[in-house]
C-alpha cells in the first residue's frame, strides 16, 4: 500500500479501474450528480445558518418543532364529479367516514368560468370534477353539511372570487357567518398563465381581482386561506424541479408585494399563504428541492419583505405526486412510482399529501385505485419507520449539496425574473412558458435517444395492459345540469341579476372591490358564466402566444 | 397540431409539434382552448393536410367526431384527423370507426407520429 497517498486518492485509483454504466449521471433537471459527496462538498456548511432546529429559523428541517412525531401528514385526496348532488351525497359519505375536511374538483368549464350550456362545454360538463353554474348548485353541493363545522378546500382559480361569494352566500343561508368559515381556495392565477392556462382575464386585472380578496378575507375571514401557491402544474407542464421552485416562489413572492400594495401589512395576511408542490421521480433532487423552498422563502420573507411573525416565514406546503410520471404502459407499475414520490415528499417534510392512483393515464380513478393510492401513504405512515425521526437526511453530503444547488439555482430565476421587470411582465415577455417549453423538449430528447430509462415506455417491452378496469364518465349529468340552468333563467329576477352584474363592471371599472357586488350578484342567482363575461367587458380577455 | 375543448395540458401537443417541425414539415399550432368549428376554419384556411388533436380531458368521444363531421359538412374529408392523449383503450376502434385516422397514447415516441404521418400524408415532407 502506498502510504503517501490519502484515502480519497487511493479511492479515486481504485475507482478508475472500473468503467462506469453507460448512463446519465445527473438529476432529471440535469444537475450533475458526483459518484460521491464528502466533507469537502459541505466545506462551508454552518448548521444553524443552514438549517437550525425543526420549527426554527430558517426552517429548513421542517416548519413544526415535532413534526411527524407529533402528528403524521394529513392524507388528502382530491375528488369530485358530475352533478353538485352526486358529490354532496359523496360528501356525506366522506364525513360519516371520518374525514374532517372536504376537497371540491371543479369540471373544465366552472374552472374556466363559462356556464354548462357554453359552446365550449359540451362533453366537458360534470367529467373531471363538479359542475357549478349558479348559488343553487353551491347551496346543493352543502345541503345537510354544517358549513361552519368543516373545512373545505376549493381548487378553484380564474373565477375564484365567484366561488367564494358563493361560499360565503350558501352558509350565510344556512346562518354560518363569514368569520367562521374555514378552508382554501388555491386561487393562484399566476401559475395559470405559466402552465396551466385555466385563465379568463389578462395578468394584471387577475393581479387586482387577487389583491380584492385578500383584502376581503383579511377582514371577515380569519380562517380562510386566499391561496395556495402552486408548482405541481408548472411540474406537470414538464418544468425541472428549479424551475418549479424558483417559479413558484416568485409567484409566492408577487403576490405578497400585491397585498402589501393593497395596504395590508405583511404579517396580516402572509401566515395564511400555503403552497402546493409535485413530487416527481427523481428521488434526492425533490427531497432538496423541498427543503430548499422552506429555507428560500423563511429568508426572502424576512430579509426582503420584513416579516416578523414566526408564521409568515413558515412555508406550509400539500404534495401531490406526479401525474406525469405514471405510464399508460404496465399501469399497475404506476403504484411503485407513485410510493417513491410519496416518499420523497415525506421526507421532505409534507404537510399534507394526494398519491395518484395508478390508472390516471388512462382515465379519473376507479374507486379500487383510489384505495390503493390511500393505502400507500398508510404504509410509508405507519409501516416504513420513516416518520419516526425528523428530516433523517439532514446532514448527508450528497442531500445538503443539492439542497445549496436547488436554492442556487432559484435566486438565479430570481435574478432573470427581476430584470424583465416583474412576474407578470415575465409572463408577458413569455418567460417562464419558454424555459419550462425548452427544459420539457430536452427532457423528451434525453428520452427518445435512451439516454433517460422509462421502464416499459423506452427499455422492457410492455406486457399485456388490457385489464384495467376504468371510471366511466356519463354525459346524464351534463343534460341535467344544463336543463337546471335553463329553469333557474326562467325563474329568477332577471332584472335584479342586471342591476347587479352593472354593479360589478362598475366596481372593474372605478377601481373598487369587486368581492362586495360579487357577493350581491350570486345571492340574485347570477351564474359564474355571466360575472365573469361581465367583467370581461371591463377587463378583456386573454390569449397566450403559445410557445414551441 | 390543435388543442381542443377547455382543456389545457399542452405539453403532449407542443411536444409534438416539435418534432413533426423538426422532421421538415410545415407546422401550425391553433393554441388553447378552442372549439372544433374554430380547428376545422383554421384547417381549411390553411389547406392543412392533417389535424393532430390533442386531447387530456376525456372529452374525446365528443370533440373528435365533431370535427370529422365538420369537415364533412365542408367538404373536407379528404384532410386526415390523429389524435393523442389519456384515451382508455376501448375507445380507440369506436374513434377510428368515426373516422380518425390513428390514435397514439401517453408513452408513444414521437417518431411514431412522424412515421405516421409521413406514411399517411406523403406529401407532408
Amino acid at each position: 500500500m502506498d502510504t503517501k497517498k490519502t484515502a480519497k486518492e487511493r479511492w479515486e485509483e481504485a475507482r478508475s479501474k472500473t468503467p462506469e454504466r453507460d448512463a446519465e449521471f445527473s438529476t432529471m433537471s440535469g444537475v450533475p450528480i458526483k459518484p460521491l459527496y464528502t466533507p469537502e462538498d459541505l466545506e462551508d456548511f454552518d448548521y444553524d445558518e443552514k438549517l437550525g432546529y425543526p420549527g426554527q429559523y430558517p426552517y429548513t428541517r421542517g416548519v413544526y418543532p415535532n413534526m411527524y412525531r407529533g402528528r403524521l401528514w394529513t392524507v388528502r385526496q382530491f375528488a369530485g364529479f358530475g352533478t353538485a348532488r352526486e358529490t354532496n351525497r359523496r360528501f356525506k359519505y366522506l364525513i360519516e367516514h371520518g374525514q374532517g375536511g372536504l376537497s371540491v374538483a371543479f369540471d373544465m368549464p366552472t374552472l374556466m368560468g363559462l356556464d354548462s350550456d357554453s359552446p365550449l362545454s359540451p362533453g366537458e360538463v360534470g367529467t373531471e370534477g363538479v359542475a357549478i353554474d349558479s348559488l343553487e348548485d353551491v347551496e346543493k353541493l352543502f345541503e345537510g353539511i354544517d358549513m361552519g363545522a368543516i373545512s373545505t378546500s376549493m381548487t378553484i382559480n380564474a373565477p375564484a372570487h365567484v366561488l367564494l361569494a358563493m361560499y360565503v352566500v350558501a352558509a350565510q343561508k344556512q346562518g354560518v357567518p363569514p368569520e367562521k368559515l374555514a378552508g382554501t381556495n388555491q386561487n393562484d392565477i399566476l401559475k395559470e398563465y405559466i402552465a396551466q392556462k385555466e385563465w379568463i382575464f389578462p395578468p394584471e386585472p387577475s393581479m387586482q381581482v387577487f389583491k380584492d380578496m385578500l383584502v376581503y378575507a383579511t377582514e371577515h375571514m380569519p380562517r380562510w386561506n386566499t391561496v395556495s401557491i402552486s408548482g405541481y402544474h408548472i411540474r406537470e407542464a414538464g418544468s425541472t424541479a428549479a424551475q418549479e421552485l424558483a417559479f413558484t416562489l416568485s409567484d409566492g413572492f408577487a403576490y405578497v408585494e400585491a397585498g402589501i400594495e393593497a395596504g395590508l401589512d405583511v404579517d396580516d395576511f402572509a401566515p395564511r399563504l400555503s403552497f402546493f408542490f409535485n413530487s416527481h421521480i427523481d428521488f434526492f433532487e425533490e427531497i432538496a428541492k423541498f427543503r430548499a423552498a422552506r429555507r428560500i422563502w423563511a429568508t426572502v420573507m424576512r430579509e426582503k419583505y420584513g416579516a416578523k411573525d414566526e408564521k409568515s416565514l413558515l412555508m406550509r406546503f400539500h404534495t401531490q405526486t406526479a401525474g406525469v410520471s405514471l405510464t399508460a404502459q404496465e399501469p399497475y407499475n404506476n403504484i411503485a412510482r407513485t410510493a417513491f414520490e410519496a416518499l420523497a415528499a415525506v421526507l421532505g417534510g409534507t404537510q399534507s399529501l394526494h398519491t395518484n392512483s395508478f390508472d390516471e393515464a388512462l382515465a379519473l380513478p376507479s374507486e379500487q385505485a383510489v384505495r390503493i393510492a390511500v393505502r400507500t401513504q398508510q404504509i410509508a405512515a405507519l409501516e416504513t419507520g420513516v416518520a419516526n425521526t425528523i428530516d433523517p437526511l439532514a446532514g448527508s453530503y450528497f442531500v445538503e449539496a443539492l439542497t445549496d444547488e436547488l436554492e442556487r439555482q432559484a435566486y438565479e430565476y430570481f435574478r432573470q425574473i427581476d430584470e424583465l421587470g416583474g412576474v407578470v411582465e415575465a409572463i408577458e415577455d413569455g418567460f417562464q412558458m419558454r424555459e419550462i417549453a425548452e427544459a420539457s423538449a430536452r427532457y423528451q430528447r434525453e428520452m427518445e435517444s435512451g439516454r433517460r430509462h422509462i421502464v416499459n415506455v423506452n427499455i422492457y417491452e410492455p406486457k399485456d395492459e388490457s385489464d384495467v378496469e376504468l371510471h366511466r364518465a356519463s354525459l346524464e349529468a351534463e343534460r341535467e345540469q344544463v336543463g337546471n340552468l335553463k329553469a333557474l333563467k326562467e325563474r329568477r329576477d332577471n332584472e335584479q341579476v342586471e342591476r347587479c352584474l352593472e354593479a360589478i363592471k362598475k366596481a372593474c371599472r372605478e377601481g373598487e372591490n369587486v368581492m362586495y357586488p360579487t357577493i350581491e350578484a350570486v345571492r340574485a342567482y347570477a351564474t359564474v358564466g355571466e360575472i365573469c363575461k361581465a367583467m370581461q367587458e371591463v377587463y378583456g380577455s386573454y390569449r397566450e402566444t403559445p410557445w414551441l | 397540431m390543435a388543442k381542443v375543448g377547455l382543456d389545457g395540458h399542452d405539453r403532449g401537443a407542443k411536444i409534438i409539434a416539435r418534432a413533426l417541425r423538426d422532421a421538415g414539415m410545415e407546422v401550425i399550432y391553433t393554441g388553447l382552448h378552442q372549439t372544433p368549428e374554430q380547428v376545422v376554419e383554421a384547417t381549411i384556411q390553411e389547406d392543412a393536410d392533417a389535424i393532430g388533436v390533442s386531447i387530456l380531458s376525456g372529452a374525446h368521444m365528443t370533440l373528435l367526431p365533431r370535427i370529422v363531421d365538420l369537415l364533412k359538412e365542408n367538404d373536407a374529408e379528404d384532410v386526415l384527423v390523429f389524435c393523442g392523449g389519456t384515451i382508455p383503450k376501448e375507445d380507440i376502434p369506436k374513434l377510428k370507426e368515426a373516422g380518425v385516422g390513428e390514435v397514439f397514447t401517453p408513452g408513444t415516441p414521437t417518431k411514431k407520429a412522424v412515421e405516421y404521418l409521413r406514411r399517411a400524408v406523403p406529401s407532408a415532407s
